[in-house]
């Protein structure tokens, strides 16, 4: 798998976990980080004061940790975005952020686009067995209050991921095929390890060596044959559901009339595109005097269709936007969760940006030293699907 | 009946193809009133959105034409707006849209003969597929 290279060339220990007490003992690791001052502040999720959700926070005081929850089942918004504010001027000092997977592969990305820089950052990449709804998730602490958030890696160790009952993980979670970091400063792995006895810390790169000094930690070569089956298992699960969403969705929209069919319901409120990480022009074309049609226009429309829908530009919109990014899309999902109309988003640039991705042998977030499909180009190519030959 | 007559949006490069056109008309050289040229500067700052637009408002085709690979004005244009049109002729061929219906094609300045005869080749090809589908439809 080319994909999860980065995960083989890091180096890896394990930290022990106390008292079946993972999340203390992650918590733990993240106060050291910040108490020995290897980074000033920490990006992480941390739990809302009513309990039933998170947020990510950015965290000056070690204390405030007490409700950190780095495996948060929730993703409220994209971690890209945050960072992209949060590195948008020259800061003192390091901050160390927690990432889910795709989270680090949007913010990856986005140093491509000059919308993060990472200089300061240390990133810390966590497994991710699949991310709820944040409704979904306030209705289950609503139902059991005692709800622990290590339930939440039930089936990790051995690669049985399951929802909880009565639910299901958010769609694009389902079809993911990268459960693991690919590139983090810092990976902590929890697929394939009991994790109510160990954890494994990865290092990788540029702070591979302080962070061994710094925490006398003894790093070495190599994964676990048991990890590398786990993740094999669980990538190899998502990506048959994935092939089978995708393909059914292929199915549906087929020829353009079923296409538009899909996105009928569209109420253009510009949801998808604002929660996206991969959509970031800060003058974008959309928001634009260019879509602020006279009355006149609309009527000469409407005259020489018979009718038009109201709002317009459902279209032209969609079709842009993928045309635009779909090369870059991480499979993130947030479009899909911010959608009033339950449009099937994701899978739609999944479905498109599979077979683009695929065509300039690309994977978006796998390394920031590889240029993006739409910024280069090479001599020799395309000329039998550019139809320019 | 009255034949149909099939609509072109072209988008030129000042340097190459509009240039060519421009040629076409000097040498008196016939070529199909049905195409409607905008000159830009380069196919370069063709965004798909202009296609788009121009598909979506009716044009029957959109014709994109450039310097030869290794001609533009401005080194790599014409690369870039191949990778970018490559990819639009994907995604509406993945929504059952005929990606025949847009034109890549590189002509330079001085075949103004090229430039007549791509055109006719067009409009005769888009007459056998007849108008655009997504002319009619109300819910764009």
């Amino acid at each position: 798998m080319d994909g999860l290279d980065g995960v083989q060339r890091m180096k890896s220990t394990i930290i022990k976990v106390e008292n079946k007490d993972t999340l203390r003992s992650l918590r733990k690791f993240l106060g050291r980080l910040m108490e020995s001052k290897f980074v000033e502040a920490l990006l992480v999720p941390k739990l809302l004061p009513g309990g039933d959700g998170f947020v990510q926070s950015l965290i000056k005081d070690s204390r405030m940790l007490e409700d950190a929850n780095p495996i948060a089942p929730t993703m409220a918004v994209q971690s890209a975005r945050i960072l992209s504010e949060l590195t948008s001027s020259p800061f003192d000092g390091r901050i160390g952020v927690v990432l889910k997977p795709c989270e680090l592969r949007a913010a990856v990305e986005m140093v491509k686009f000059l919308q993060v820089n990472l200089d300061n950052v240390v990133t810390i990449g966590v497994d991710c067995p699949g991310t709820y709804e944040v409704g979904d998730y306030a209705e289950m602490v609503k139902k059991d209050r005692e709800l622990s958030p290590q339930a939440f890696l039930e089936g990790a160790s051995e690669g049985e991921i399951r929802p909880r009952q009565g639910y299901n993980f958010r769609e694009c979670c389902q079809i993911c095929e990268y459960p693991v970091p690919l590139n983090g400063d810092i990976t902590i792995g929890l697929l394939g390890l009991d994790h109510s006895k160990e954890i494994l810390l990865m290092a990788g790169g540029r702070f591979e060596k302080e962070l061994a000094q710094k925490f006398s930690l003894e790093l070495k070569e190599g994964n676990s044959a048991n990890r590398e089956k786990v993740i094999e298992k669980v990538t190899h699960k998502r990506r048959e559901q994935r092939v089978k969403v995708i393909d059914e969705l292929k199915e549906r929209v087929n020829i353009i009339e079923k296409f538009m069919q899909t996105l009928s319901t569209c109420i253009r409120c510009h949801n998808c595109m604002n929660v996206c990480p991969i959509c970031y022009c800060k003058e974008c074309v959309f928001k634009s005097l260019v879509f602020e049609h006279r009355s006149e226009q609309f009527l000469n429309w409407a005259d020489r269709r018979g009718a038009i829908r109201m709002p317009g530009d459902t279209l032209i919109f969609h079709l842009t936007r993928m045309s635009h990014m779909a090369t870059s899309c991480v499979g993130c999902g947030m479009c899909d969760s911010a959608c009033p109309s339950d449009l099937p988003i994701s899978s739609l640039f999944g479905l498109i940006g599979s077979e683009l991705q695929e065509m300039f042998e690309y994977v978006p977030g796998r390394d920031a030293a590889e240029e993006p499909p739409v910024s280069v180009f090479k001599e020799d190519e395309l000329q039998a699907e550019a139809g320019s030959e | 009946m009255q034949e149909f007559e099939p609509r072109i949006v072209a988008f030129l490069c000042n340097w190459c193809t509009y240039t060519g056109a421009d040629l076409a008309g000097t040498s008196r050289l016939q070529y199909p009133p049905n195409i409607r040229i905008v000159r830009l500067m380069c196919t370069g700052a063709v965004d798909t959105i202009y296609v788009l637009k121009a598909l979506i408002e009716g044009a029957d085709g959109v014709l994109i034409g450039g310097c030869h690979p290794g001609d533009c004005h401005y080194q790599t244009g014409n690369y870039k707006a191949r990778r970018r049109i490559t990819i639009l002729k994907k995604i509406l061929n993945r929504f059952g849209y005929d990606e025949d219906r847009i034109w890549l094609r590189w002509i330079s300045a001085s075949e103004g003969k090229l430039f007549a005869d791509t055109t006719a080749q067009m409009v005769e090809e888009l007459k056998d597929k007849g108008p655009n589908p997504i002319k009619q439809l109300w819910m764009v």
